[in-house]
């Protein structure tokens, strides 16, 4: 079939075409108006699962934007000609994330966000910034990338600031300032790779990369910038008001946008320097953000009283794992320890980016069930919840116990593996995580006892379960949580292992488009 | 400078230079917009132009009056609609069993010439989906720009109120 080969494309180019055309369907119903964008969702989950399984049984898939033949780049003198899709394992594997957490959004959006005249422009931006995200992660093109890091920021600002709060103008002004300054970064690095090479093809650079001056000075750019808009320590100021102000629905999405700036960093790190440079040293560097954003996230949310602040500050320490599983692989890239621990410690931290994008984003919707009812985000005005709302304390605790890293829900899977592998470049790697995580379990112990224990409250008076949009939405992440954390043998050798592979193999992701 | 009494509006001459001019700006406008492939400028400087008219007339004739005449909603369609061509356009490569963006006009008779090789003073009738995306970001720009004036003239005018 024709269609089968510009799944690619139609995944980026769906949601943009249904971003404009939502505004137009919502002339005639606000019904008809929710069914399409739910559905555009839904295809768009349906396709990226059919590419995900294209890509993890047959390797990389390639797309030419505007060409006759799509799957063949045009080269003249080893230029790569037009925009190249390159959508590799873990391309796939994140771009899975997106669309998962994407559609869980979408459904819960429908009752959380009230009916006025936002409300379609609310699913405009939503679906920009879905494009945004899988433009990031299909690319082929450093350029490109830093086009749909633009699209993916400026859609983020004006979701974060849509309950038009003095707060939430302030955390989506955090957020503009941040991303523009690693949006200049970016642009900068890509300047110095054009002025060299006169290439902006990722595959293309990573061939000829010589590794001068300017190459170092446009990777320290580039790590700076995506570690910064991942939230690690200390670039995370932005996260806790940004994530806290912002509807639960969308902060679910930011989530998953950090993600993508993770990806970002993991694909200049691995695809296009790899072993050219002292991975020893960058690796060691990323190992120290981790442990950084891991401890100080994690000390920063134990005495937060508002609950999204306290869950923002977890989003920090948790992507301190990947950075540290990741970091790991990278420190240990070429020595001969690499294929026994390396593999493993990476497979945990990319293990990690998809729970994390789970648990995390179902906890922030249950945060937002709460917000829903109760109007507070403050611990101390909360109570006796679990008397009405069963159905979200049930997946508040299924969240809960699988950020702390309990078995058998999916964090300890990816927990697992990181403290078995971190233990062998040092044992103060894993015991720092393993100090983390009962700290996490400490705080979600006190949210949950403070918000859903205790007798019922008396001056909140209509306090009943949340509607049935928003518990199917919460209800598609906790499936894919105990999926995960039933399955982890499965999922780490059909789905990570393949992501962790695409990433390693540099050669793989140059041949696929520049030929032999 | 504006008192209550004129409700916004400048004076006669300002309006009547206003009402004459806007012709010819949009004139121009267009003009950017449809030789977008053969000229500096194209789609989004075009749609400047043309909301900076609209501009014009809000300063001219007030924002009071000016919204009996467009509305923001009415702007809004004009940008989605704008937007929505372009990435119709790029769905149609797809459907012509080549790509993403495939320009499939070049030999038709709608902008599909080829324009002959060395220096030439440009034919209007080339450049394939070229200047049907220019006239969709067009349609972006100015549905987005104006929209963009109207909404902080009329929050002006709400500041006032409180006062």
């Amino acid at each position: 079939m024709i269609y089968n080969e510009a799944i690619p494309a139609i995944l980026i180019g769906l949601p943009l075409l249904a971003a404009f055309i939502t505004p137009i369907i919502n002339l005639a119903s606000r019904k008809a108006r929710n069914a399409f964008v739910i559905a555009v969702l839904a295809i768009e989950e349906l396709l990226i699962i059919l590419l995900a399984w294209h890509v993890f049984t047959d390797g990389i898939v390639i797309y030419t934007m505007g060409a006759k033949n799509p799957g063949i780049v045009p080269l003249q003198a080893a230029v790569p000609i037009r925009i190249v899709l390159e959508i590799d394992g873990m391309a796939a594997f994140m771009g899975l994330i997106s669309c998962t957490v994407a559609m869980a959004a979408g459904i819960y959006s429908i009752s959380f966000i009230k009916e006025g005249n936002g409300k379609s422009r609310y699913y405009t931006l939503l679906l920009i910034m879905l494009a945004g995200m899988l433009g990031m992660e299909f690319t082929g093109d450093l350029f490109n990338l830093f086009v749909f890091l633009e699209i993916l920021s400026i859609a983020s600002c004006g979701l974060i600031a849509y309950r038009q709060h003095a707060d939430a103008v302030e955390g989506a002004f955090k957020y503009l300032v941040v991303s523009n300054i690693a949006a200049l970064f970016v642009l900068f690095a890509i300047a110095l790779f054009y002025a060299q090479y006169d290439l902006l093809n990722i595959a293309a650079i990573a061939k000829v990369m010589q590794y001068t001056q300017l190459d170092k000075i446009a990777l320290v750019l580039l790590v700076a910038a995506f570690a910064m808009k991942c939230g690690s320590v200390p670039m995370h100021f932005w996260a806790p008001d940004s994530y806290s102000t912002a509807p639960a629905a969308i902060t679910a999405m930011l989530v998953a946008a950090s993600q993508a700036s993770l990806y970002a960093l993991f694909r200049v790190c691995f695809t296009l320097y790899g072993s050219l440079m002292d991975y020893q040293t960058i690796g060691l560097a990323i190992i120290i953000f981790g442990l950084l954003s891991m401890f100080i996230g994690v000390t920063m949310a134990l005495p937060q009283k508002d609950i999204k602040r306290l869950m923002a500050y977890h989003a920090i320490s948790q992507t301190g794992y990947m950075l540290l599983g990741v970091g790991v692989g990278l420190y240990l890239l070429g020595s001969s320890d690499f294929n026994v621990y390396g593999i493993k410690a990476m497979e945990g931290g990319i293990f990690h980016i998809i729970n994390h994008a789970m648990y995390k984003g179902l906890l922030f919707l249950t945060a937002g069930a709460i917000y829903y009812r109760l109007g507070t985000r403050n611990l101390n005005e909360m109570g006796g919840l679990g008397h009405t709302m069963k159905f979200t304390s049930i997946f508040f605790i299924i969240g809960a116990l699988a950020i702390a890293g309990i078995p058998p829900f999916n964090g300890f899977a990816s927990k697992l593996l990181i403290y078995e592998a971190c233990y062998k470049v040092s044992p103060i790697l894993s015991i720092v995580a393993m100090l983390v995580s009962v700290l996490t379990l400490a705080s979600f112990i006190k949210v949950f006892h403070s918000a859903f224990m205790g007798p019922k409250m008396h001056d909140v008076k209509d306090v009943k379960e949340v509607p049935k949009s928003m518990l199917v939405g919460m209800a598609v992440l906790t499936f894919v949580i105990i999926f995960f954390g039933l399955f982890p043998g499965w999922v780490v050798s059909h789905i990570v292992h393949p992501a962790v592979m695409a990433l390693v193999d540099k050669t793989a992701y140059i041949n696929a488009v520049m030929g032999g | 400078m504006n008192d209550e009494t004129n409700d916004g509006r400048m004076s006669i001459i300002v309006r009547t230079i206003a009402t004459m001019m806007l012709p010819f700006i949009l004139i121009f406008s267009f003009y950017v917009i449809m030789h977008g492939h053969l000229t500096p400028g194209g789609g989004f400087q075009g749609g400047a132009i043309a909301a900076s008219a609209i501009v014009m007339m809000i300063a001219a004739y007030g924002h009071k009056m000016m919204e009996k005449r467009i509305s923001e909603d009415g702007l809004s369609m004009v940008e989605s609609v704008g937007a929505a061509i372009f990435a119709v356009v790029a769905f149609i490569g797809v459907i012509m069993a080549a790509s993403f963006m495939y320009n499939f006009l070049v030999g038709t008779p709608l902008f599909g010439e080829t324009p002959p090789f060395g220096s030439n003073p440009g034919i209007l009738n080339s450049g394939g989906v070229l200047p049907i995306l220019n006239i969709a970001v067009g349609m972006k720009v100015i549905g987005g720009l104006a929209a963009v004036v109207l909404i902080m003239a009329l929050a002006g005018d709400k500041e006032g109120d409180k006062k």
